[in-house]
């Protein structure tokens, strides 16, 4: 398990990321603990599409799309009158089951197809929201959508509900992991290593990206539930192709197949245009440019940097031990000499 | 029946486009296992760099020119020094993630940089309206289809008759022949790139007065082209013309016979089904799978 690779310097950071996250908050207003709070509803989609893209190896350009239907779902639920309780796993099981169905289709037959499939599958998707006036309100929206109460404990407050986001994010983040854990999880990432020998060991390979496909679309409609009862109010426009590019850049940025690599590019893709309001509409060709520069000279995503630089210093080592046994060998022959 | 000749008429106009950008795509796959995901921006910049010119004074028939020749250096040769020789050693993917990074880019940089308005765009061919055995045609949809069937022909005469576009042809089915046979191959793979530039150019020239020129027109004709060249077949340069066409026709007719709010989910539809039941395109040939 990836998650820093020296298990010291990984509790290190987890500890201190702990400490932040719960310190951190109580010295924030309102709008701040709403960044915050989104930036989580931001790590756990994006830790989905890191199973997916990650461990799994598949392109998914269509995250936002489960996103946004975990938060119609959900949304709709709620108006119904249905407990937040009860909204949160349908949603997840509708945005499973939308992954199923989606991705059965092109995983049949080619895995670049999935990048293909799944960018189509969000275009429809933001029609739908936007055209089925009756069910969604079309570009008016879902209003008023509530928040949640835990036993009787209402989690109205911007406080409150950023430490219910913030459990349910670590929950997400240990069941990942949980996951990957597992034998069957190791099965993944046998799959994205090899596929023709993870196949030939009797992995089957359909049924296994698929799972992690819709696990991945699963993670993404649990967000899109948070998200919807954060901004209590949802239209089409935070569920397009875009996000879905965003999302999937900000795995890669922060690195692919790390578990911290959700966290950091989350990091990089919601919380820093934030502090970088100054270079406005420039952030984005910034953020661009930068992913190129990344596939150029780090392409296993920031989170590597750690894996990269320990490569470094073994093969340097070993070249150093290689020239000192040469040194040693001649010298031994001239001796004997 | 005049309605529905009409719907495929400007179906085939509009596919005629699509196919432009997929041909570009196909031909960047086979020749070098670049799959340029920033397809829809080699679009958009042009029709940029065209409304730049004409802003300049410039008539059409030297600001096309001069584009053309722009895109070629910027998105032929550069494209393939800065973004794709570097990474086409590491894989297909790390280039994939680049060629979206690149689109990001290039769509908010026109976007901060420039304008985030739709600009009108001149058509060369006028506002025209004749009527043809009883159906109505725009001058603008039938010189799209001719101009866009004459540059598919053109560049598979090219492909086919000339020493050059035989070469590349070669290099693009197998590059270690190629090499053993005496064909440069860098020489071969930059020439693809510099077409594929000037499909994006013309492509350019064709859909902005339809689609205006707009920092994010590239997006969905980009998602139209990659699935018309799967539709088609995505290693064969003759799919993408089918499969552009197909697309087009198809948008049209379900455009107004099942729902205008869903004409841009016909693309998607019927990607799907085509690979269902063709996982290699109408046209397609299976390809081996390598270890």
């Amino acid at each position: 398990m990836r998650i820093l690779k020296s298990p010291s310097l990984a509790v290190a950071a987890l500890a201190l990321l702990a400490v932040a996250a719960l310190v951190v908050p109580h010295f924030l207003k309102s709008y701040g603990l709403y960044l915050l709070t989104y930036w989580l509803i931001y790590v756990m989609a994006t830790m989905g599409l890191n199973l997916i893209v990650g461990y799994a190896g598949q392109k998914s350009l269509g995250h936002g799309a489960f996103f946004g239907i975990g938060a119609y779902a959900a949304a709709l639920l709620l108006k119904a009158g249905i407990s937040f309780w009860l909204a949160l796993p349908a949603a997840m099981l509708l945005c499973f089951v939308a992954g199923l169905l989606i991705g059965f289709p092109a995983l049949r037959v080619k895995m670049v197809y999935l990048a293909f499939a799944t960018l189509g599958f969000n275009e429809v998707i933001s029609l739908v929201f936007r055209n089925e006036e009756w069910l969604t309100g079309g570009t008016f929206g879902l209003s008023d959508i509530a928040r949640p109460s835990l036993f009787g404990w209402s989690l109205d407050g911007a406080r409150a509900y950023y430490h219910l986001v913030l459990v349910l994010t670590v929950l997400g983040f240990l069941l990942l992991r949980g996951i990957l854990r597992s034998p069957w999880g190791k099965a993944f990432t046998a799959l994205r290593d090899n596929p023709i020998r993870a196949e030939s060991l009797g992995v089957n390979i359909q049924a296994y990206t698929l799972l992690a496909f819709a696990i991945g679309s699963a993670y993404a409609g649990a967000a899109g539930v948070l998200f919807g009862s954060l901004v209590q109010f949802i239209e089409p426009a935070p569920f397009s192709v875009q996000t879905s590019i965003m999302m999937y850049l900000m795995v890669v940025v922060g690195g692919a197949g790390y578990l911290a690599g959700p966290i950091i590019g989350s990091i990089i893709g919601v919380l820093a245009p934030e502090w970088l309001r100054f270079v406005e509409g420039w952030y984005l060709f910034v953020f661009g440019a930068l992913v190129i520069a990344l596939m150029v000279w780090l392409p296993g995503g920031i989170a590597s940097i750690p894996d990269r630089l320990r490569e470094r210093r073994k093969s340097k080592a070993a070249s150093a031990a290689r020239t000192a046994a040469a040194v040693a060998n001649k010298l031994s022959k001239e001796v004997a000499a | 029946m005049t309605d529905f000749l009409q719907l495929v008429f400007s179906g085939c106009a509009i596919g005629s486009v699509y196919a432009l950008a997929a041909l570009g795509f196909t031909l960047l796959w086979q020749a070098s296992g670049t799959l340029n995901f920033a397809i829809g921006e080699f679009v958009m910049l042009p029709a940029f760099a065209m409304l730049g010119f004409l802003a300049m004074g410039w008539p059409m028939a030297l600001a096309f020119p001069a584009t053309v020749l722009l895109s070629v250096l910027v998105l032929g040769w550069g494209f393939k020094r800065i973004v794709v020789d570097p990474l086409l050693r590491y894989g297909m993917m790390p280039l994939v993630v680049a060629t979206i990074g690149l689109s990001l880019m290039m769509r908010n940089g026109v976007r901060a940089g420039y304008s985030a308005q739709a600009h009108p765009f001149p058509s060369i061919f006028g506002e025209q309206v004749f009527a043809l055995a009883g159906v109505t045609v725009s001058a603008g949809d039938v010189g799209t289809l001719v101009v866009a069937l004459l540059i598919v022909l053109g560049l598979q005469t090219f492909l086919q008759k000339t020493v050059t576009g035989r070469a590349m042809q070669a290099v693009a089915q197998n590059t270690e022949s190629a090499t053993v046979l005496g064909i440069n191959v860098k020489r071969m793979v930059f020439y693809t790139f510099g077409i594929n530039a000037v499909l994006a150019a013309s492509a350019a020239l064709l859909v902005a007065p339809v689609y205006l020129a707009k920092f994010d027109m590239g997006m969905h004709l980009g998602l139209k082209a990659f699935l018309a060249a799967i539709i088609g077949g995505f290693n064969n340069s003759r799919g993408a013309l089918l499969g552009g066409l197909i697309v087009g026709i198809g948008e049209n007719l379900a455009g107004a016979y099942i729902s205008p709010a869903y004409k841009d989910a016909v693309a998607l539809v019927l990607f799907l089904v085509v690979i269902i039941f063709k996982p290699n395109g109408l046209l397609g040939k299976t390809e081996e799978r390598k270890v």
